[in-house]
């Protein structure tokens, strides 16, 4: 933390003014109440994602098509020949839906929406957010935009059966009638259509907020990294989600009006959308990814009782990656057709953000060199993830390569590479943040012991669940198969196994949720103690309903 | 899992000829069948895997030192520096040197691979380095060109992606009213319980049994060996993707284009691939099957399949003859 010396001068009412249960909750204009609510949403939805993702590890954990056929036949009564069509498209909608609740329900919703509407107005000294109606209508849009991907899984989608088999990147022809002439993908361009909205709302939100409402002397420089994160995520969003709104507009008047955008018998091109979709998809990636470089950040900063090593490449390095994060989208595109040389600019930038991605890392292990290290469960999490997100990077350099890319482009070895910088970094920072923050959210303790063993069972389950699928993917095994080869069984068998450690994992995540608030330990203000600086320790836990209400001074000695 | 084992050896040994199939277990690449796939597996396994694998490692003691060095009970008391510009220089600068390292074999490797080689500025080249004199350059050139085959030409062939089986087709190989060769290739096994029973009814084989699962295919795709390949991807209804592990190459069929690329498999035998591209509810279910065999038996091949003998010229690409090791274009085999 840029701050040595932090000064406060504010006064707790004695009553909070807590509105009635309905008005609080449903209409809710306090950025924790909204915070929270994103927070919980976001458990629901993962749980919906990670069944989803259960199903997937069910099914290919033996060659032949088993559970989605009796799925089928049990639950949507279909038999025979039939019932085999409609196996195979519910495994395509079921990793089409996973894909898109976990990005769109679950990690945005939880790193941006809870922790950032929770923490940004605390940690830069704001009394809420600046549009705190608008705080409210992004979080009811995002539950609309749920409601409407999980009715979309119920309405037709083609010929064999319901919900879109499209994948979550929703490429046309796939996308448009040829491919799902059911109503399924209008709803689901529906519901994008309304995630989008609220998260555009959102960034507005916090980048007004962020730039306007820091406390008295709390300049750019002297934020905290989580702010920063945020920041750089919501400007990401404002610039990106435009585009995928248009490519979504345009695919649904092909679908609905007879325009011919993406279909090449009108003169359109079916890889333009690809081309507007990854300009919005690979910032997508680094909206989910750089709140949680800031929550790490905090962690190892907190739990080594050290400030941030070199604070400003920290935060410029997140500026970087946003920026480079613009212009290599085409990476996701090496096999369409490309120019030679247009692949080879795309090499060139893609490999240019593991400089800034470089800094961080080394930056988080300089800021524990020289540290008192306490093992608290917030800093296992943390740790785990700077190891996860590096294995996770280092694949992204080899697929940044075309030439190595060809080869491996939609096999399993992507979906390691992906899991490994999302499943295993967004997921584990969100989780860090989760027992870091505990406490001063709810006020209460949670069960340390629990708290760890979740954490080992998750770190070892994931990487039981993902380190094979780079040996599937370098054998050939391709992505969104139901079915493979019998050279593939050995390593998918024991992916699902690592479905099974996370589980049980899981279900401890759960109990420790319970125990804490049946037990209902009082909450200290500061847990961490003498490392953890930034402003929202400086309130009780929780923090009192309207906090700030005399702004602190936030003052620096002898500069950081 | 045994008895999946013990079918894939099986499968393995029924094959007539060499056969480039995942392995149960395997943690690599399938064995290299072309120059480009020599070249990815060069520059993965030897290179860029060595080079991650290191920086795994380093942030990994460095994470494992700091851990025991600087924890509460090594360390009661923390220093509380936050800036040291040396070092910050240097992590900037080397990954960055590292990187243009990477790409110093990147690109190569990318043109080499992407851009279809001109057959006539090989001809020429390599000619010229022979009548130069430069013997060593000749041979280096010859293991990424070969000269001999240039002097063959391209060999065409387009792979029309389907809802969900593949059409191969032959531009130059054509019967008494031009009318090129042109064949559907749909996959043996579609997962249902009567994959057998269709496969045999419709064929007439009963060779169900020792074909692959969820590999094989009733017409595959055949080319003979050593000859320049030049293949086109096209899709009729959906974006679908053509691929071989083995040869490293693989290029997206998207309506409306006519994607390329090419390849030189040397090794006859009989090579696997699988959709690569999301294209509905086969999409598992539509393999690519390619039998390279010598300029003779695809000669035969092709005549059996223009006179319209569908049967007769999967026999004849069954069991595939072995070429001369000394006509064999590739001096690294």
């Amino acid at each position: 933390m840029p701050m040595d010396e932090i000064a406060l001068d504010h006064h707790h009412d004695a009553h909070d003014h807590k509105p009635p249960f309905f008005r609080r909750w449903f209409l809710s204009t306090n950025h924790k109440d909204i915070g929270t609510l994103y927070l919980i949403f976001a458990m629901c939805a993962g749980i919906v994602g990670y069944t989803l993702s259960g199903l997937i590890r069910w099914e290919l954990a033996e060659p032949g098509i088993g559970p989605m056929l009796w799925i089928v036949e049990h639950l949507q009564g279909v038999q025979g020949d039939a019932a085999i069509t409609h196996a195979k498209q519910f495994y395509n909608t079921v990793i089409t839906y996973h894909g898109l609740i976990m990005i769109f329900f679950m990690v945005m919703p939880a790193l941006i929406g809870g922790f950032g509407n929770w923490f940004v107005p605390l940690m830069i000294g704001a009394p809420d957010m600046a549009f705190p109606r608008m705080n409210n209508i992004s979080f009811w849009m995002t539950v609309a935009a749920f409601v409407l991907a999980c009715i979309s899984m119920t309405v037709p989608g083609n010929s064999a059966g319901n919900g879109f088999g499209g994948g979550w990147v929703l490429y046309p022809p796939l996308s448009s009638t040829t491919g799902h002439p059911g109503p399924a993908m209008d709803v689901l361009i529906l519901s994008l259509h309304t995630a989008g909205i609220a998260s555009i709302l959102g960034a507005i939100n916090f980048i007004v907020t962020i730039l306007n409402m820091r406390a008295p002397g709390m300049t750019m420089h002297k934020m905290p990294l989580f702010a920063w994160g945020v920041l750089v995520t919501a400007v990401l969003l404002l610039l990106s989600l435009p585009v995928l709104a248009g490519a979504l507009t345009m695919l649904l008047t092909d679908r609905n009006f007879g325009s011919q955008f993406f279909n090449p018998a009108g003169g359109g091109d079916p890889v333009m959308f690809q081309h507007l979709f990854w300009f919005f998809g690979h910032p997508e990636v680094y909206i989910m990814i750089l709140p949680a470089f800031g929550i790490i950040s905090h962690i190892v900063s907190t739990f080594s009782k050290k400030p941030i090593f070199g604070y400003l490449g920290m935060a410029y390095a997140m500026v970087s990656i946003g920026v480079i994060g613009f212009v290599v989208w085409a990476h996701h595109m090496y096999t369409v057709g490309m120019n030679v040389d247009l692949k080879a600019y795309f090499i060139a930038a893609t490999m240019v953000i593991a400089v800034p991605t470089g800094i961080k890392i080394f930056s988080w292990i300089a800021t524990m060199w020289g540290g008192s290290i306490e093992f608290k469960v917030p800093m296992l999490w943390a740790i785990g993830f700077i190891f996860l997100f590096t294995v996770g990077g280092v694949t992204g350099v080899v697929l940044a390569n075309a030439g190595i890319d060809h080869a491996l482009h939609d096999t399993y070895y992507v979906v390691a590479h992906f899991h490994y910088v999302l499943s295993l970094g967004a997921v584990f920072g969100l989780f860090a943040g989760w027992y870091y923050w505990f406490e001063k959210m709810f006020g209460i303790k949670y069960n340390g012991f629990l708290g760890g063993l979740h954490f080992w069972l998750m770190f070892i389950g994931s990487n039981v669940l993902f380190f094979p699928q780079h040996f599937l993917g370098l054998q050939g095994m391709p992505r969104r198969y139901i079915d493979y080869a019998d050279g593939f069984h050995t390593w998918h068998y024991v992916s699902s196994i690592g479905y099974a450690i996370t589980l049980v994992g899981t279900l401890v995540f759960f109990f420790g949720l319970a125990e804490a608030m049946i037990r209902r330990r009082k909450g200290e203000a500061n847990p961490w103690g003498e490392g953890a600086t930034t402003l929202e320790w400086t309130l009780s836990s929780p923090p009192p309903f309207h906090q700030f209400n005399e702004l602190p001074h936030v003052t620096t000695k002898g500069g950081h | 899992m045994r008895h999946f084992f013990a079918a894939l050896c099986a499968s393995i040994l029924a094959a007539p000829a060499f056969a480039a199939i995942p392995h149960d277990g395997a943690l690599g690449f399938q064995p290299a069948a072309t120059r480009i796939a020599e070249r990815i597996h060069f520059f993965h396994n030897d290179y860029v895997l060595w080079i991650i694998t290191a920086i795994t490692i380093f942030v990994s003691v460095l994470l494992v030192w700091v851990m025991v060095r600087y924890n509460r009970k090594s360390n009661p008391v923390s220093r509380k520096f936050s800036h040291n510009s040396l070092i910050e220089v240097i992590w900037t600068i080397v990954p960055a040197l590292i990187l243009v390292a990477i790409a110093g074999l990147s690109f190569p490797n990318l043109y080499y691979q992407d851009v279809v080689p001109n057959l006539d500025k090989i001809k020429t080249e390599s000619a010229e380095l022979l009548a130069d004199g430069k013997s060593a350059e000749y041979e280096r050139y010859t293991k990424n060109y070969f000269p001999d085959a240039a002097e063959k030409g391209f060999i065409n062939v387009k792979a029309q992606g389907n809802q969900w089986n593949w059409t191969y087709s032959y531009p130059d190989i054509v019967d008494a009213d031009g009318v090129p060769l042109e064949f559907v290739s749909n996959a043996v096994h579609k997962g249902t319980p009567d994959d057998k029973k269709k496969y045999e009814e419709s064929t007439g084989r009963t060779n169900y049994d020792s074909l692959p699962r969820n590999l094989a295919v009733d017409y595959p795709m055949v080319i003979p060996a050593g000859r320049y390949i030049r293949y086109y991807t096209a899709a009729a209804d959906v974006i679908h993707s053509w691929t071989v592990p083995a040869f490293g190459v693989k290029t997206d069929a998207v309506p409306g284009r006519l994607n390329e690329g090419w390849f030189l498999v040397d090794e006859p035998g009989i090579y696997y691939g699988q959709c690569s591209e999301l294209c509905g509810i086969d999409h598992a279910y539509m393999p690519i099957e390619v039998h390279v065999v010598p300029q003779a038996q695809f000669d035969q091949w092709a005549q059996l399949m223009l006179a319209g003998d569908y049967e007769g010229a999967y026999s004849a690409v069954q069991t595939i003859a072995a070429i001369e090791p000394s006509t064999k274009l590739a001096a690294n085999h």
